[in-house]
Parts: structure tokens; C-alpha cells; sequence
């Protein structure tokens, strides 16, 4: 699988994400408040909302639209009305930069 | 003149879903992440605040009514016991349906719990059904909270006032979920995974009302029908005046919320029983702000939104017209101006779901 140079580390404030399209798919690369990063896919299991407006609180990242939540290190499905745990990616940090290993 | 159908299997529902409706995307005002990120940081303490105020009231007026039962002294303080059972209970319910009342997880849930018995509602349904609301608002055949349909029934929105006719939809209800689970309309919008949750609470709820009657008949007193179920009829009106103006007489099947929902600026103590939900345009264009910071998002976006209605009276004298209008005329809707600062509705959606909105017909 190819590691793809995504975003630089200061891109993303901490206890946050972004978006990040690549090769006509949708991410979503979170910094987590303890400094590390994850990516996941970047649309919601429950309607294809993407993740990006929505809040991340310590570990979890609640969708936009319903509020539903997902445990982003793990993808797995947290609050009601999500169900479907998220797809995630492996990421890794050189330097500056963040890599995703796509699938 | 179009002819609404607002079943979840009939023609509407399916022509929403084949015309794209669905899957089209809101419009949304443009707010810096920065300053949307701090308006829907959670905490714990404006909430802590408001239910202790909530359920001490509550307390405190029910002890006062049954101390002074049956003399009609009672009656100010049951008034005022059943507003905050029947009415702030429907604001608590939807707030922590979002999870967004309370930062600690278990909290929402308590309250959820207690304001689902509270405003008879199936937590376990209603969670699912206020998710459909929020992605489809007002989609005729497939939003399943629409209060006002089209052409209105003038007498049933005033018999709701007392919630009659929701009570009586509910009990059979009840029994039905009790014994067998969701009903087939439920089950479009309650993923199976949940239906056995669906049936236990239904169980929990049902007992809790037969206990009550069992004791009401037991005393040969209505008391404790007062103190548990009567309060949702008695004390229902706030809500329905509150719900009524969220969407009463705007547009339907339409992807801009400012032209389905209403703001309206009202008095504290109302505010209080509605948790801030006379926000409405802001609460539905993020459903991720917290009831207490939705005042500050309104100054942040009001600009591209109509001006807010000024009071509970003024939005009334607004809505009731039209509502009457729709009696005759059901696809009449009110369409209000845009402040000159604001982008244009987002109304290319509309073209593609013939018959269902003709934008000649608002005004
Ligand atoms: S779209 Fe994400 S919770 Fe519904």
C-alpha cells in the first residue's frame, strides 16, 4: 500500500481535523489532543456527511448532522444514530508531514 | 394546486427519493471553523443549572398542589407543574436526543429518559425519527415530525393544544410496541437493531402508567393522575404554541432552512421551557451548537438570515394567516425577505420536484 504525503502537522489544530480528498476518495485526518494523528474515512456510516464540520472531543468525533459519534483511533461506532463503525487508514509522521497509508 | 400525501410509503415519499430531494445538500451560512468550533464546545454546567431549577420547580409546585388538593387553590401551582412536565420536557427531550445539552454522556441520557416518559415518546423510536427530521425537514412523506400538514386541520392543531389527540395516538401505541415492537411506519425509520429496545422501553413506560392508575384507583383520588400523565395534557400548550411556529406556515420540501423554519425572539421564562429552540434556523443549520450557545450563534450568522420574529404574538399573527390560507390553498407558504447582507435562497433545488413547490405560489 502507498504511504501518500497528505498534510503537513500544522495544518490540523490540536483536538481537531480536516478533510483531505485523495485519488477521488474522501478523508478525514484528525490531530488528537495528545498530539498523535489518525485518519479515517471521511464520510459519516449514517449519510455520507463528511466529518470535517463536525467536533472532535478527546478521542471521539461527532458527525455535523446527527450527532452521532465515532471512537476516530478505532472507527468504531459510539452514539446512536450511527451504527457502522468508520473505516480508518494508518498514518505516520515524518518531519513535518503526515502520511496515509491509503488502501 | 398540488395534493400533499405525508404517509412514509406513499407517492411523496418516493418521488423525494427518486427526485434526489433526499440526497441534495443544505444550504448553510459561512461561519469560520474557529468560531464554530468554540460555539459547540460542550459543558456540563449550564445544563446542571437549568435541570436542578427544572426539577426543583417541579417538586416544589406538585408538593404545593397535592398539600392544597382538591381545594381549586391548588389549581395555579398544577398550572405550573404541567407546563414544565408537558411542555420543558419536549426541549429536554430534543436537547439530549442531540447530546449536546450536557458534556457528560450519562447526563444527556438521564434526562433524555425522563423527558421521553415525560412527553410520551419512545425514547428508543423517537431518537431515529428527530435524526429523519433533521435530514429531511419537512420532505412530505418522509420527515416523520411534520406538525403542521398540509392543507392544515384547524381543529386538530387546537385539540393538540391539550394534547388530546397525541395522547390518544399514544396509548394504543404503547401497547402495540409493549407486545409486538415498532409498528411498520416505525420500523422505516428504527434500524432492527434497536426494535428490542423499542419494545423494553415501551414495557417500562406502560407499567409505570398502570402502577399510577392502579394507585389512582386504589386512593379513589385523580391525585396521582395529576402528578403522573394528566400534567402532558394540561401543561402541553407551550409546546404546541412553541412547535407550532418552528415551521408553521413555510415552505416544505425545500434544502435552505431559512425558508422551512422560524426564529423568534421570546421572553426568559419561555425561553427556559424551550431551551432556546426559538433559535430554530440556527438549531437546524447546526444541530451541533448546545442549547445555551445557540443566542450567540444567531449574532454571529443573523445577518444572512430573514429577520427573526419579534415575539410569540408577532410570529402568530404571522403564521395563523397563513395556516388558514393552506386550509384552501396548500401549496401558499410564507416566504420572507432577506436582509440585504444575506445569499439568495437556495431555491435550484425546487425545479427538480415538479408540483411540489411552485415558487409562484409564495408570497
Ligand atoms: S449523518 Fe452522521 S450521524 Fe447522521
Amino acid at each position: 500500500m502507498p504511504w501518500i504525503d497528505a498534510c503537513s502537522t500544522s495544518d490540523i489544530d490540536e483536538e481537531d481535523l480536516i478533510r483531505w480528498d485523495h485519488a477521488g476518495k474522501t478523508f478525514a485526518i484528525y490531530h488528537s489532543p495528545d498530539g498523535e494523528f489518525f485518519a479515517t474515512a471521511g464520510l459519516c456510516t449514517h449519510e455520507n456527511i463528511h466529518l470535517c464540520d463536525g467536533l472532535v472531543m478527546g478521542n471521539l468525533i461527532e458527525c455535523p448532522k446527527h450527532n452521532g459519534q465515532f471512537d476516530y483511533r478505532t472507527g468504531e461506532a459510539m452514539r446512536a444514530p450511527v451504527c457502522v463503525n468508520l473505516k480508518t487508514f494508518p498514518v505516520k509522521v515524518e518531519g513535518d508531514r503526515v502520511f496515509v497509508e491509503v488502501a | 394546486m398540488s395534493k400533499r400525501d405525508y404517509s412514509l410509503f406513499g407517492p411523496d415519499a418516493k418521488r423525494a427519493v427518486e427526485s434526489g430531494l433526499t440526497a441534495a445538500e443544505w444550504y448553510h451560512t459561512e461561519v469560520p471553523r474557529k468560531v464554530m468550533k468554540d460555539l459547540m464546545a460542550r459543558s456540563d454546567q449550564p445544563a446542571i443549572r437549568d435541570t436542578i431549577i427544572l426539577y426543583g420547580s417541579m417538586v416544589l409546585f406538585a408538593g404545593i398542589g397535592i398539600a392544597l388538593w382538591p381545594s381549586w387553590w391548588s389549581a395555579p401551582f398544577w398550572l405550573a407543574y404541567g407546563v414544565l412536565y408537558g411542555s420543558a420536557s419536549d426541549s429536554r427531550w430534543h436537547e439530549c436526543s442531540h447530546g449536546t445539552a450536557f458534556k457528560t454522556p450519562w447526563m444527556n441520557n438521564w434526562v433524555y429518559q425522563i423527558a421521553s416518559f415525560m412527553i410520551m415518546r419512545n425514547s428508543a423510536t423517537w431518537r431515529w425519527s428527530h435524526a429523519r427530521h433533521h435530514s429531511e425537514t419537512y420532505f412530505v412523506g418522509r420527515d416523520p415530525e411534520i406538525a403542521v400538514m398540509r392543507p392544515p386541520e384547524v381543529a386538530k392543531l387546537i385539540l393538540n393544544f391539550f394534547g388530546i389527540l397525541d395522547v390518544i395516538k399514544f396509548f394504543p401505541n404503547l401497547v402495540q410496541n409493549a407486545l409486538f415492537g415498532p409498528t411498520a411506519a416505525e420500523k422505516t425509520f428504527v434500524p432492527e437493531s434497536e426494535w428490542g429496545k423499542v419494545q423494553k422501553v415501551a414495557i417500562v413506560h406502560l407499567s409505570i402508567y398502570l402502577a399510577t392508575i392502579a394507585l389512582a384507583v386504589w386512593m379513589g383520588s385523580i391525585l396521582p393522575l395529576m402528578v403522573v400523565g394528566l400534567p402532558r395534557m394540561y401543561g402541553a400548550w407551550h409546546h404546541v404554541m412553541t412547535g407550532l411556529l418552528q415551521h408553521g406556515g413555510l415552505a416544505d420540501n425545500v434544502i435552505d432552512h431559512r425558508l422551512n423554519s422560524r426564529t423568534v425572539y421570546m421572553n426568559p421564562i419561555s425561553r427556559f421551557i424551550y431551551w432556546n429552540m426559538n433559535y430554530h434556523v440556527e438549531h437546524h443549520m447546526f444541530p451541533m451548537v448546545p442549547y445555551h450557545a445557540l443566542p450567540r450563534l444567531h449574532e454571529v450568522i443573523k445577518d444572512d438570515l430573514p429577520p427573526p420574529n419579534t415575539s410569540i404574538a408577532q410570529a402568530f399573527a404571522e403564521m395563523w394567516p397563513a395556516i388558514k390560507r393552506q386550509v384552501m390553498n396548500e401549496d401558499y407558504f410564507i416566504k420572507r425577505d432577506l436582509p440585504p447582507t444575506a445569499k439568495p435562497y437556495r431555491e435550484d433545488f425546487h425545479h427538480y420536484v415538479p408540483g411540489m413547490m411552485p415558487p409562484a405560489a409564495a408570497e
